[in-house]
């Protein structure tokens, strides 16, 4: 890689993979649970976390030298509450709809854990840049999972994917509908993102014999 | 060559190798082994896990031939030629509709038993062979058969492989699938079409503009969810010529099922017992709420609620339920006073959920859900309470 130093990639491609803040820290759950019914969504909430994560690390990494450390919490809050104010602000001129759907969530990103934890455990120790590539590629992992469980819960649960029928029209009959197919409810309903999330960790944990902690 | 030898053969030219699991299940699902352990002490049973199983298998058979004629008188009722309920008929219908279900249930179920066991090593564990006929006997008989075999496959590996397999799940199997199925294809599980065969077919043709009557597929339950008066005597409900899941009708069956497990030691009397007694309290704790005029008659909840408590009983999946899923020995409570506690509620709950969720009027299996999940919990409190006991009588003591 010419643009990026062999250790700045690392900072991108170790979220995406054995150290991803879903499936290896666990943290980021509940937006992951609740907003991935539709495929559309999840990626509308990765691009919304990855914008205020990427921009939050690099405005905290900037004045990491200045912030007391006894109120950093309140100084990281304020940040990203001005960032997910923004976020929610512009879903709502531009995609009122969708902003709808992701309803309280949107608001939430204030709450996840993944931000607060690379603010602590990332930007407040290095540079800009780097934080900024911490941020992105975080936000990156996050999202690859949200679109892995909203592209199964959305095709198994509505028969779409980003709206688009692709399994046929289930009250006219058509495609896979013709020969007795049905939807499966309990794939739009939270407890089964928690059961997808589940086993693409089983999925992750057994490629890699190394993740597993006794 | 007898069938024992040929298994014991294929069992010993396949030892050693990832097959072995597989092929020692087969060998050992009827026969005792010829070989014993060598060292160490043991002791030798005829009651394995396996025998366990086979005589539940074995209460479960009248029920199962029951909900065969069963499927078929209904059908036939319901599409106004009614036929002998003891008929070739009525057989017929049930045999092609629920043997197909068995076949499935025990195939999809056992495949990924045998798959589990060969991956990672372990010998096939029997749980699956209870669950398997447990399955066809709570679904709706005209379930499609590939959303059974979905379901059975979610249930078994995240309902109990997951948890480390036989004996380590904390929900009952057999209810995993029912709540999987429930979830997920509501429409095939609920509602006043798919109890009785051909009703949903025949409401398909009728909305194609075909002139043919309507078949009514409802249960007694969701008659009374919907404040509509019932024509079954409870004779019909006791001996179970009505409508419902292919084996939960007969409670005079099930009863008989239940005294066998109980003679034969493999179910809790507590549990059943104290299951029914929940019930009747719940029953007769709404039936006060009716007779003092706290609920107007057009209320939704008055249906349920003002039939007679010891209906509860006969109507729906509680004797099912009770007897042979809230006992399931994994998964209630183990201490006695834990299943008197765990059996009661299992019992209450049913009814509370019965009577106050109109849209689907069956509690017992999220009844016996919930408290599986509780069931350790009671047993922890049940075991501290003893050595809480038991320390204060040591303080006396010494005292």
């Amino acid at each position: 890689m010419g643009l990026l130093s062999k250790k700045d990639a690392k900072l991108i491609t170790d979220p995406l993979a054995d150290n991803n803040p879903i499936t290896i820290q666990v943290l980021g759950i509940c937006s992951a649970l609740a907003i991935t019914a539709q495929l559309k969504a999840s990626i509308v909430m990765a691009i919304s976390v990855m914008a205020v994560l990427g921009i939050g690390n690099v405005v905290i990494s900037l004045i990491r030298n200045i912030i007391p450390s006894k109120i950093r919490i309140i100084v990281q809050l304020v940040v990203v509450a001005a960032l997910v104010i923004i976020v929610d602000q512009v879903l709502k001129a531009f995609s009122y709809e969708l902003s709808k759907t992701l309803s309280v969530f949107v608001g939430l990103i204030i709450t996840n854990c993944i931000i607060m934890g690379r603010f602590e455990a990332f930007a407040l120790g290095n540079g800009p840049w780097r934080s900024f590539l911490d941020g992105i590629g975080n936000a990156a992992g996050y999202g690859l999972i949200l679109v892995i469980v909203g592209f199964f819960r959305e095709l198994l649960g509505s028969g779409t994917l980003l709206g688009f029928k692709v399994l046929g029209d289930p009250i006219e009959k058509t495609g896979l509908y013709s020969i007795g197919y049905e939807n499966n409810g309990f794939m739009l309903l939270s407890p089964m993102a928690l059961i997808v999330v589940g086993i693409i960790i089983w999925v992750q944990r057994s490629r890699n014999k190394d993740l597993i902690e006794d | 060559m007898s069938l024992k030898s040929t298994l014991h053969n294929l069992k010993e030219k396949y030892k050693g190798t990832k097959m072995a699991p597989a092929f020692n299940a087969l060998h050992t699902f009827l026969y005792m082994p010829n070989d014993t352990t060598h060292g160490g002490t043991h002791i030798k049973a005829a009651d394995d896990l396996k025998r366990t199983m086979n005589i539940v298998i074995m209460a479960l058979v009248p029920c199962l031939i029951f909900g065969m004629f069963n499927a078929g008188y209904q059908h036939y009722i319901s599409a106004g030629a009614p036929v002998d309920f003891l008929s070739w008929d009525a057989f017929y219908i049930g045999l092609i509709k629920v043997l197909p279900l068995v076949i499935v249930s025990y195939g999809v179920g056992l495949g990924i038993e045998f798959l589990f066991a060969t991956i990672k090593g372990h010998e096939v564990e029997e749980g699956y062979l209870v669950t398997g006929m447990l399955v066809p006997l709570i679904v709706p008989v005209d379930l499609p058969l590939w959303m059974l075999a979905v379901a059975v496959a979610f249930g078994v590996v995240i309902g109990k492989e997951v948890f480390g397999g036989t004996g380590m799940n904390i929900l009952n199997p057999a209810l995993t699938i029912r709540a999987f199925l429930f979830f997920a294809y509501p429409t095939w599980m609920s509602g006043d079409k798919v109890w009785v065969h051909g009703a949903v077919e025949r409401a398909n043709e009728i909305a194609s503009g075909a002139n043919v009557d309507a078949m009514s597929g409802e249960t007694i339950l969701g008659s009374l969810a919907q404040g509509q008066t019932i024509d079954y005597t409870w004779m019909d409900m006791f001996y179970g010529f009505i409508p419902g899941s292919v084996g939960e009708t007969s409670t005079f069956l099930i009863l008989l099922g239940g005294l066998f497990l109980i003679f034969t030691k493999i179910g809790s009397w507590r549990i059943m017992l104290s299951s029914v007694l929940g019930a009747i309290a719940m029953g007769l704790i709404f039936n006060g709420v009716v007779s003092s005029g706290w609920i107007v008659e057009g209320s939704k909840f008055y249906g349920l609620m003002s039939a007679p408590f010891w209906h509860h009983l006969l109507i729906g999946g509680f004797a099912f339920g009770t007897v042979f899923m809230a006992t399931d020995p994994v998964t209630a409570s183990q201490t006695n006073k834990g299943k008197w506690i765990y059996g009661f509620l299992v019992g209450f709950i049913s009814i509370l959920i019965r009577v106050f969720n109109p849209a689907y009027p069956e509690g017992v299996m999220l009844a016996i859900l919930l408290m599986n999940v509780f069931a350790p919990t009671i047993d922890h409190y049940v075991v501290q309470g003893n050595v809480k006991k038991r320390m204060k009588r040591l303080k006396a003591k010494t005292a």
